[in-house]
């Protein structure tokens, strides 16, 4: 598949090519993605999803091929990448929150430092998004007070704060207990629902199942099948994809 | 299948608690143990008494006579002679006292050295009163920035009508407190530049960084006192003359920028790569990164290892009596050889110790505080 020059794609990736000293972790990744897209990553681990999004907002830098996020053209230009990232927020596998900052200024950081934004009014929309998330009456606690899916919650509101378009997960319940597992899977299919474009690596297939419009399976740094959850959970076309199925819904 | 019933708290067993319990599992737990502790108390049995009886019981403590509430106590202040030579003479110390806290800056100006110790004293008072006071950060800055202005015109003067002690005159305990505080407050900043100049990308300033701290580290500390004190004055022939406690300042705030450098980078390896890729996510550029999420976690990871470190510079301040200062140990030393107080050097240097012991061991205290106050761990 050929890039097309579509301006209704929020991100564009062409021939990306990735290395990690000599070993190829993405080999000729093309992919575009819609404003609204939701779109659902998955495959074995150190199949390079990872990696992929981590391209977007270019945490990891790459040597081949070009990423196109919201018009904008991944360089090593700092000013860029710094007007990426507030366009495209990721969410980590382990939170990654500011353990000696309290929740609410975990969340107004980037909002006054990086976007200028005034103390009240960024402690007003931050209250606002951890309502949302459902733990407005934590702000003042620290993230080493709350659980691991309390955390993963704040996490999100973090990156909503700056108003992304794009919002990046990386294994957002890979760290979680089980039974925390659904209350981060809720939050996140509220965003799917309120039109924001997303890209999740997951192993949460009932979650891809629900909200996902398009699956994508990677294997070995490439993307080797690409559908809709129907056709993705009930008629895989490649081998791998098949036998991927088969170990990861058998039991 | 069965349903258990919730069980009822219940105390410890009498045998895991009390004293005797204590000495067994610690002092008498087995063979071996109970020979160190044996061994132990016949150490402290040889050790303690003759040095209680030298410092104390056998010693001289006749400082001269004083009334207090009207009452005349004492009598003539002992000299050297009537001293004996088994046991302490502390008198010596009485007499010698202000030498060995101002050397010899002028007596009659010594005021102002007191004032100077005040205000410090009065700085640990003010950041407990302003933990909780709205404007706290500005207050402390005020103090940092003020205080060792203030204490720089106070003994040096120059301004104000004070009158101008020469560095040649500073001395004793003040001369090393000096040293120490400014050797410790202007490396830290150093240090942390460095620190985060040998975990840069930017090859050159990582390269610097690099070379700058093993540089250091290989060479000891003698070494670039005696270089910044003849040779450092070999580059500046146009007749500019620097003070001499300037080059040791100057070498020794050199020798801990190093030092502190290698601890905060220890600090910044601690901080999992997460805190750096969450702070590049949500856009914040390097100085905010490191100035608002890495550095004040990595530095609180680092506050023992910083005291300890400052620790080492304290006690390393004694080595400026080989380019001429005149420090709290030299002062020992030049008073030992006073003609009616030959001989003394041992109360002196006990002196000298404990002088040191009370205030390293603060500082040891006021770090262990510092560790608890700033724990990030917030776990309750």
């Amino acid at each position: 598949m050929k890039t097309e020059n579509n301006n209704a794609n929020i991100i564009q990736i062409s021939d990306l090519n990735k290395w990690y000293g000599e070993f190829h972790a993405l080999k000729n990744i093309n992919l575009n993605i819609k404003e609204g897209e939701i779109i659902v990553v998955c495959g074995p681990s150190g199949s390079g999803k990872s990696t992929l999004i981590r391209c977007v907002n270019f945490l990891e830098k790459f040597q081949e091929g070009e990423i196109i996020v919201n018009g904008i053209q991944l360089t090593d230009d700092v000013a860029k990448i710094r007007s990426v990232r507030s366009e495209a927020s990721m969410v980590f596998q382990h939170f990654n929150l500011f353990p000696h900052l309290s929740i609410i200024d975990n969340l107004t950081l980037a909002p006054i430092w990086v976007h200028n934004e005034g103390k009240e009014e960024a402690r007003e929309k931050a209250l606002k998004l951890l309502d949302r998330v459902g733990i407005k009456d934590q702000a003042e606690k620290y993230p080493n007070q709350l659980s691991g899916g309390q955390q993963q919650r704040v996490a999100i509101a973090r990156s909503l704060c700056t108003s992304p378009k794009i919002m990046l997960f990386d294994e957002p319940t890979s760290a979680l207990d089980p039974e925390m597992i659904s209350e981060v899977l809720d939050v996140m299919i509220e965003l799917a629902k309120e039109g924001i474009t997303m890209i999740c690596v997951t192993h949460e297939m009932g979650f891809a199942r629900k909200v996902a419009q398009r699956i994508i399976f990677m294997d070995e740094g490439q993307i080797v099948e690409e559908n809709d959850p129907e056709t993705f959970f009930h008629h895989p076309e490649s081998d791998r994809l098949k036998l991927f199925l088969d170990q990861i819904l058998t039991h | 299948m069965a349903i258990y019933e919730s069980q009822e708290l219940r105390k410890p067993p009498i045998s895991q608690v009390g004293i005797v319990r204590w000495l067994r599992v610690n002092l008498f737990s087995s063979k071996v143990n109970v020979g160190l502790t044996l061994a132990a108390l016949y150490m402290l049995y040889v050790i303690i008494p003759p040095m209680l009886g030298w410092m104390i019981f056998d010693a001289n403590f006749n400082f001269g006579e004083f009334s207090f509430l009207g009452f005349e106590f004492g009598e003539i202040m002992a000299t050297n002679d009537n001293c004996g030579r088994a046991a302490a003479c502390w008198p010596f110390i009485y007499e010698k006292f202000d030498m060995f806290v101002y050397g010899f800056y002028p007596r009659e100006l010594v005021w102002r050295v007191d004032i100077v110790f005040a205000l410090a004293a009065s700085l640990f008072v003010i950041v407990r009163l302003v933990r909780n006071y709205k404007y706290k950060n500005k207050v402390l800055l005020a103090m940092i920035i003020g205080f060792p202005i203030a204490s720089f015109f106070l003994i040096g003067g120059g301004v104000f009508g004070l009158e101008v002690v020469k560095t040649h005159q500073w001395g004793g305990l003040m001369l090393t407190l000096v040293i120490a505080s400014v050797g410790i407050i202007i490396s830290f900043p150093i240090g942390v530049l460095l620190a985060l100049g040998r975990q840069s990308n930017l090859r050159v300033i990582n390269f610097f960084s690099t070379i700058y701290i093993e540089f250091i580290r290989a060479v000891p500390l003698i070494t670039i006192l005696f270089m910044a004190s003849f040779v450092l004055p070999l580059f500046f022939t146009g007749g500019i003359s620097f003070d001499k406690l300037l080059r040791a300042l100057i070498a020794i705030t050199l020798f801990q920028a190093a030092y502190f450098a290698e601890v905060v980078r220890g600090g910044l390896q601690a901080i999992p790569t997460g805190q750096y890729e969450a702070a590049d996510a949500i856009g914040l550029n390097y100085v905010q990164k490191n100035a608002l999420i890495i550095l004040p976690q990595a530095l609180k990871i680092s506050i023992p290892n910083l005291v300890g470190s400052s620790i080492s510079l304290f006690k390393d301040t004694t080595l400026v009596l080989i380019i001429g200062l005149m420090d709290m140990l030299a002062m020992v030393n030049m008073t030992a050889n006073d003609i009616n107080w030959l001989g003394r050097e041992t109360e002196g240097f006990v002196f000298v110790t404990m002088t040191m012991w009370i205030f390293l061991y603060s500082m040891s205290r006021y770090s262990k505080k510092l560790e608890v106050r700033f724990s990030t761990d917030h776990k309750n």
